[in-house]
């Protein structure tokens, strides 16, 4: 397959773009300028910017707790993205939600929740309304594979595959639910099988390979878009840093962990396009450096932001009576 | 006597408890090899193993619900609930199975099961920092302990273990730290006991579970000022044990409610009825509450540190009360 330059070179600066930012996010965290429960996307950044290159830049997405790549895969700026992480009123939610609830709606980025499984009916739900209203939008649910024990992950997919909605659900098995192995938890080990349950389709993919990403995301896209109902994509990869910030991560060796990082997404994507002569190593440092740049003025602003005014407390707990139903 | 974590305790509470039965058993989602979210069960695992230390799947309605099976199959489980907030997860199991089955069939079955779920909040946003004590304490057929000091924490755990009922053990995570007095030594709390934690003749403060410590510092302000609060525990919201609420009210005929839910339709509505229904003779003002801001909890810190009360705005609650 070939590969489009300026695609190519673009996943490479957002991989690189979510890498630094949780990088810098990790460091606020230290520093004590982010507050609550943290999860990085380190090692997995292939699969959100993979994704959101297959979906159409309207398409809805919802996601999990650890969602700072997905904003950034699909261009949100990265300023108020760190400003929502460090509480303030500039943040992608005002500075309500905090880092496991991000939503950024005008770009159909429905929001990051933090009850495992808790947003899959919430998908089934929306898919629903955009077969109903007549939208040829198709939603992306993303998750980890611990959330594809719960409850909700049965019957919000089987209720999908009843209604044959135009649902993908696309599950990042990084191996582990906090410190829970796959193997430990789940009966079924390769989570794409689970589909059957629902005679959906399922199909893995390498989450570490961009391209491999975006093509089968595409591939189900194009099905769900079609009419062929709800999908299931099952991208294996791996977390490099701890479930959250401060877990001592007894449940894994250190050599596990570095034999891991042999596949980083970034370094061989990074391969990819140099062997390919699709881009030379001189363009990509000067991605590396332009991004090193915008994620210093990311923290900048979100230092320098206001933190939300006292009268915002209780300001949105309901939709004034009266407002535009629109 | 010792001086001990309320994690300890809570702790070593579940150590004696395993080790003198056999059929007491943990399980729910990182309390083995991780050793509890919040580091309660750290080491049992190592202790007791994998067939007595249960990490389960994240789904907590159906090990909730496995563990009232457990409990009707002859075993006493100790479930933990990561944090109370996935409690809603399994409110079905914990409301129409935990809760009703001894009735329901005319009492034959018993469910001696425990659920432990630590409250708290510290910028974990709205879905992270609930505080549903109300709710458990709304059910007939639950038992509902929420202690405030590591020593009660001990010995109520171990109250619970050995009832033959469910009970719903609400721990709190900004105590987990808090050290106190614990005894080595074997003992137990009953339930629907309430705590007298400070005397005093002017107003009495009703509460439970950290707010306890919030209100107790209220009190040691007040104190200087020469206002001498009475700080009664409640320690288990049901049974709810008012008569030493009672007997303070006859002396201070003040009465201020102390809690971190929010207050609408809550526990201090019940409190502050009962109150007024049973001793309207004796107050001298009506029965005053303070809770949670009733908003979904914010992340940003600034509005958070706005939410819940505080030791200022107890003792200027307090304060006005006199007034
Ligand atoms: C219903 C529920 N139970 C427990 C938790 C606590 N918790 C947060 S993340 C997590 C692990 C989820 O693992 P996985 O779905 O594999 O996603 P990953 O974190 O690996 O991306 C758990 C148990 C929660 N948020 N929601």
């Amino acid at each position: 397959m070939t590969i489009d330059k300026g695609e190519g070179v673009e996943w490479y600066r957002k991989m690189v773009l979510i890498r630094r930012f949780e990088e810098r996010a990790e460091a606020a965290y230290g520093e004590g300028l982010i507050g609550g429960f943290l999860h990085l996307y380190i090692g997995e950044e292939a699969i959100a910017v993979g994704a959101m290159a297959a979906l159409a830049p309207d398409d809805d997405v919802l996601t999990h707790y650890r969602d700072h790549g997905y904003l950034l895969a699909r261009g949100i700026d990265p300023r108020p993205v760190m400003a929502e992480l460090f509480g303030r009123a500039t943040g992608v939610s005002k500075g309500k939600g905090g880092s496991m609830h991000m939503a950024v709606v005008r770009e159909h980025l429905w929001g990051g929740y933090a009850i495992v499984g808790g947003h899959v009916p919430l998908a089934a739900g929306m898919a629903f309304a955009n077969r109903y209203l007549g939208n040829p939008r198709v939603v992306a649910c993303f998750m980890g594979e611990g959330a594809t024990n719960i409850g909700t992950f049965y019957a919000g997919l089987n209720l999908a595959a009843v209604w044959k909605v135009p649902l993908v659900a696309i599950v990042e098995n990084n191996h582990y639910a906090m410190g829970s192995p796959v193997e430990r938890v789940s009966a079924v080990r390769d989570i794409y099988r689970k589909a059957c349950a629902f005679d959906m389709p399922g199909v893995q993919v390498d989450g570490n390979d961009v391209l491999a990403v975006r093509g089968a995301v595409r591939e189900r896209v194009e099905a769900a878009r079609a009419g062929g109902g709800p999908q299931l994509i099952e991208a294996v990869t791996y977390r490099f840093r701890g479930h959250s910030m401060g877990d001592p991560q007894r449940y894994r060796t250190k050599d596990e962990v570095e034999a891991a990082k042999e596949k980083d997404p970034i370094p061989r994507w990074r391969s990819v396009l140099l062997d390919g002569g699709i881009a030379t190593g001189a363009e990509l440092d000067g991605i590396d450096a332009a991004v090193e740049a915008e994620v210093a003025e990311a923290v900048r602003f979100a230092t320098e932001s206001p933190a939300p005014e006292a009268s915002e407390i209780d300001r949105d707990v309901l939709v004034a009576e009266g407002a535009d139903h629109g | 006597m010792a001086e001990k974590s309320y994690r300890d305790a809570i702790r070593e509470a579940l150590q004696e408890e395993m080790a003198r039965d056999e059929r007491v058993l943990i399980l729910g989602e990182e309390v083995g090899v991780w050793g509890g979210s919040y580091a309660v069960t750290r080491g049992l695992y190592d202790v007791f193993g994998a067939r007595r230390v249960i990490d389960t799947p994240i789904a907590e309605a159906e090990f909730i619900g496995a563990a009232v099976g457990m409990a009707m199959g002859g075993l006493r489980p100790v479930a933990e609930l990561m944090t109370i907030n996935f409690s809603l997860i399994a409110i079905d199991q914990i409301v129409n199975n935990a809760a009703k089955i001894h009735y329901m069939f005319g009492g034959q079955v018993k469910v001696p099961l425990v659920i432990r779920m630590p409250a708290g909040w510290g910028q974990l946003g709205a879905t992270h920092s609930q505080t549903f004590e109300g709710w458990f304490a709304h059910v007939p057929g639950l038992i509902v302990a929420m202690p405030g000091t590591p020593y009660d924490a001990k010995g109520m755990l171990k109250s619970a273990i050995r009832s033959d009922n469910p009970v719903v053990f609400i721990e709190h995570a900004r105590l987990y730290g808090m050290k106190g007095e614990v005894p080595d030594g074997e003992y137990t709390l009953p339930f629907g006991v309430s705590d007298v934690k400070r005397t005093g003749k002017d107003v009495t403060i009703v509460t439970w579970s950290r707010m306890l410590q919030v209100s107790l510092a209220a009190a040691e302000t007040l104190s200087k000022e020469g206002i001498e609060c009475e700080v009664i525990d409640l320690r288990t919201l049901r049974p709810l044990d008012l008569a030493p609420v009672y007997a303070s009210v006859e002396k201070t005929h003040r009465v201020l409610v102390v809690e971190e839910d929010w207050t609408t339709l809550g526990m201090g509505a019940e409190i502050a009825a009962r109150i007024a229904h049973d001793r309207f003779d004796q107050l001298d003002a009506p029965v005053e509450r303070l809770g949670q801001t009733e908003v979904p909890v914010p992340y940003a810190k600034n509005l958070e540190a706005l939410m819940f009360p505080d030791e200022p705005r107890v003792a200027e609650t307090v304060r006005k009360l006199i007034g």
